[in-house]
C-alpha cells in the first residue's frame, strides 16, 4: 500500500500542480505569449505533433550516439590509465580540462571543424558526457580489492585474464553510476550543441525548434518542446536505472 | 617441503619486518605462526607465496624446485569471494585462471565444496552465505587445485567463537586426512595450540622467531580438554612472558 503511493506520489504532485498553474493562468488572465497554461502547451503539442516528434527523435539520436561513444572513450581511458601511471599522468589534467571548459565556448569550433553537422552535435556532447564515466569507472578499476588481486597473481593470472575477469567486473557499479550522470549530461550536451549549431540551418532537434518558437514568439510551442527535454532527460536516468538494477541483481540479490 | 634461510626483510620506510628468520618446514606439517601484531607474520606467510620477495636470505625449496601456480593454496583474513560468482564458480576460479574448462574441473570443484560440507551451496551467492559458509568457500577454493601447501592468514579471527571452533574443528580433520602441509598465521595462543603440530613463535619490533614448539596433543574425540591442551597453553603463555616483558 504505502509503496504504491509512494510511486503515485510524484504524478499527483504534478498533477497538482498542473492544475495550480492552469488555475491562476485562468483566474489572472495571462495572456499565452506571457505564460500559457498546461491546456495550451498540450495543444500546441498535439498541433504540432510531426515536427515536435521528429525534432525529439533528432536530439535524442544524437545524445544516444553521444553516450554511445562516451562509454567507448570513457571505459578505454579507464582502462589504459589503470594499467599504465605514465598513460594516467599525461591524460589525467587534460581530460580535466576538457570538462571543466563551457561546452558552449568550444561548440562553435567543432562545428567549424567538422563539416558533418550530426558528427559535430555528437562530439559536442561527447565531450560534455564522458567524463563522469571516466573518472567513476576509473576509480572503480583502482578500487579493485587489492587481496583478490593477490590471488589471481598467486594463481598465475595474466594481465588480461586480472582485467577481464577481476577489475572490470569490481568497477562495473561504479561505471553503472558514471553512465548515469552521463546519460542525462549526453542530453543536456546535445542540447546545448544544438542552441550554438541551431542559426547554422541544419539543426532540427528540439533545441532548434525552441529559438524559432522563441523567434516567433510561439510560447506554448517552446513549453511543448521544452516538456519533452524534461521527459526525454527523466526517461534516460530511469532506464539507465533499470539496466543498473538488471546487470547488479545477480550480486545483490539472494 | 622448504626451508627459511636467513630471510630479512625490509621496507622502503626502513621499517624492519622481519629479521633473520630460518626455518625448516618438513612435509605434513602443520605450522602456527603465533605472534602479536606487527611481529611479521603475514609478512612471512607472502614470502613463502611468492607475492612478495625476501631483502635478504632465500626460501629454499625441496625437490621440485620453486612452486607453480596451483601447488599453493592462500586463504585470506577475509573470504575475499567474487562478489558476482556463486560458490560453485568462486571455487572454479583457480582452476579457470590456469585455462581449464568448466566440464573438465566441475568433479574437482564439487569435490572441494564436499570436503568443506557445502554441497548444498554450489550456486549461492557470497551474499546469501553466512560468514563461516563464505570462509569455507574460500577453503574449498584453496584446496581445488590439491595443493601440497596450504598458507592461511588468520582465516578464523572475523569469525564468532562458535563457528571458529567447528572450522577449527574442520580443518584439524582435513590436515589429518589429507596429510598436507599447512602454515597457519594467527595472535590466537588456543587457536595455534589446538590446530598445529609445530608452533613458531614470533615477537615484533623486529619480526624474529623467538621459540619452536611442538604440540603432542592425543587425537582424542575432545581435545580441546585435555591436559596436554592445558600444559601446551600454559608453555605458550610463558614463553611470551619471558620474550615479551611488560
Amino acid at each position: 500500500m504505502n509503496r504504491t503511493l509512494e510511486r503515485l506520489a510524484p504524478f499527483a504532485f504534478g498533477g497538482i500542480a498542473l492544475s495550480l498553474w492552469q488555475g491562476l493562468v485562468w483566474v489572472l488572465g495571462i495572456p499565452s505569449y506571457v505564460l500559457p497554461g498546461p491546456i495550451d502547451i498540450a495543444k500546441a503539442y498535439f498541433d504540432d505533433f510531426t515536427v515536435l516528434n521528429q525534432a525529439l527523435l533528432s536530439t535524442l539520436t544524437v545524445t544516444l550516439a553521444a553516450l554511445f561513444a562516451a562509454t567507448l572513450i570513457g571505459v578505454a581511458l579507464a582502462v589504459a590509465m589503470a594499467a599504465s601511471r605514465l598513460f594516467r599522468a599525461a591524460i589525467q589534467p587534460w581530460a580535466v580540462i576538457l570538462q571543466v571548459t563551457p561546452i558552449v565556448a568550444i561548440a562553435p569550433l567543432i562545428i567549424i571543424w567538422v563539416n558533418q553537422p550530426f558528427i559535430a552535435l555528437v562530439v559536442c556532447a561527447t565531450i560534455v558526457a564522458f567524463f563522469p564515466i571516466l573518472s567513476n569507472t576509473a576509480a572503480g578499476l583502482a578500487a579493485t580489492p587489492p587481496e583478490l588481486l593477490d590471488l589471481f597473481r598467486l594463481n598465475g593470472a595474466t594481465r588480461w585474464q586480472i582485467l577481464v575477469l577481476l577489475s572490470l567486473p569490481s568497477a562495473l557499479p561504479n561505471f553503472l553510476t558514471g553512465l548515469r550522470i552521463s546519460g542525462t549530461l549526453a542530453l543536456v550536451g546535445a542540447v546545448v550543441a544544438e542552441f550554438v549549431a541551431g542559426s547554422g540551418g541544419f539543426a532540427s532537434g528540439l533545441a532548434y525548434r525552441i529559438i524559432e518558437a522563441s523567434y516567433r514568439l510561439e510560447i506554448p510551442r517552446m513549453f511543448a518542446a521544452l516538456f519533452l527535454l524534461g521527459v526525454s532527460g527523466i526517461v534516460i536516468y530511469a532506464a539507465l536505472g533499470l539496466l543498473e538494477g538488471i546487470l547488479l541483481r545477480k550480486r545483490n540479490a539472494a | 617441503m622448504f626451508s627459511i634461510r636467513s630471510v630479512s626483510k625490509t621496507y622502503p620506510n626502513t621499517t624492519i619486518a622481519l629479521q633473520n628468520i630460518s626455518a625448516d618446514i618438513a612435509p605434513g606439517e602443520f605450522v602456527a605462526l603465533l605472534g602479536p601484531s606487527g611481529c611479521g607474520k603475514s609478512t612471512l606467510l607472502r614470502l613463502l607465496a611468492g607475492l612478495d620477495t625476501p631483502s635478504e636470505g632465500t626460501i629454499a625449496w625441496d625437490n621440485a624446485g620453486r612452486p607453480r601456480p596451483g601447488d599453493i593454496g592462500f586463504v585470506f583474513q577475509d573470504a575475499t569471494l567474487l562478489p558476482w560468482a556463486d560458490a560453485a564458480d568462486n571455487v572454479y576460479l583457480p582452476l579457470r585462471l590456469r585455462g581449464e574448462g568448466r566440464p573438465d574441473a566441475a568433479g574437482r570443484v564439487q569435490a572441494a565444496l564436499a570436503q568443506v560440507g557445502l554441497t548444498e551451496f554450489t550456486h549461492a551467492r557470497p551474499k546469501t552465505l553466512s560468514g563461516g559458509m563464505k570462509m569455507r568457500v574460500s577453503i574449498a577454493r584453496a584446496l581445488v587445485s590439491d595443493p601440497q601447501l596450504l598458507l592461511m592468514d588468520e582465516p578464523f579471527a572475523a569469525l564468532d567463537e562458535f563457528t571458529r571452533h567447528r572450522l577449527q574443528d574442520d580443518l584439524h580433520a582435513l590436515w589429518r586426512r589429507s596429510g598436507k602441509t599447512i602454515v597457519f598465521v594467527t595472535h590466537s595462543i588456543y587457536e595455534a595450540a589446538y590446530l598445529a603440530s609445530r608452533i613458531l613463535v614470533m615477537s615484533p619490533r623486529p619480526g624474529c622467531i623467538a621459540a619452536d614448539i611442538r604440540a603432542a596433543i592425543p587425537e582424542t574425540a575432545n581435545r580441546r580438554a585435555s591436559p596436554e591442551y592445558a600444559n601446551l597453553i600454559a608453555q605458550i603463555t610463558d614463553t611470551f612472558r619471558r620474550i615479551m616483558p611488560a
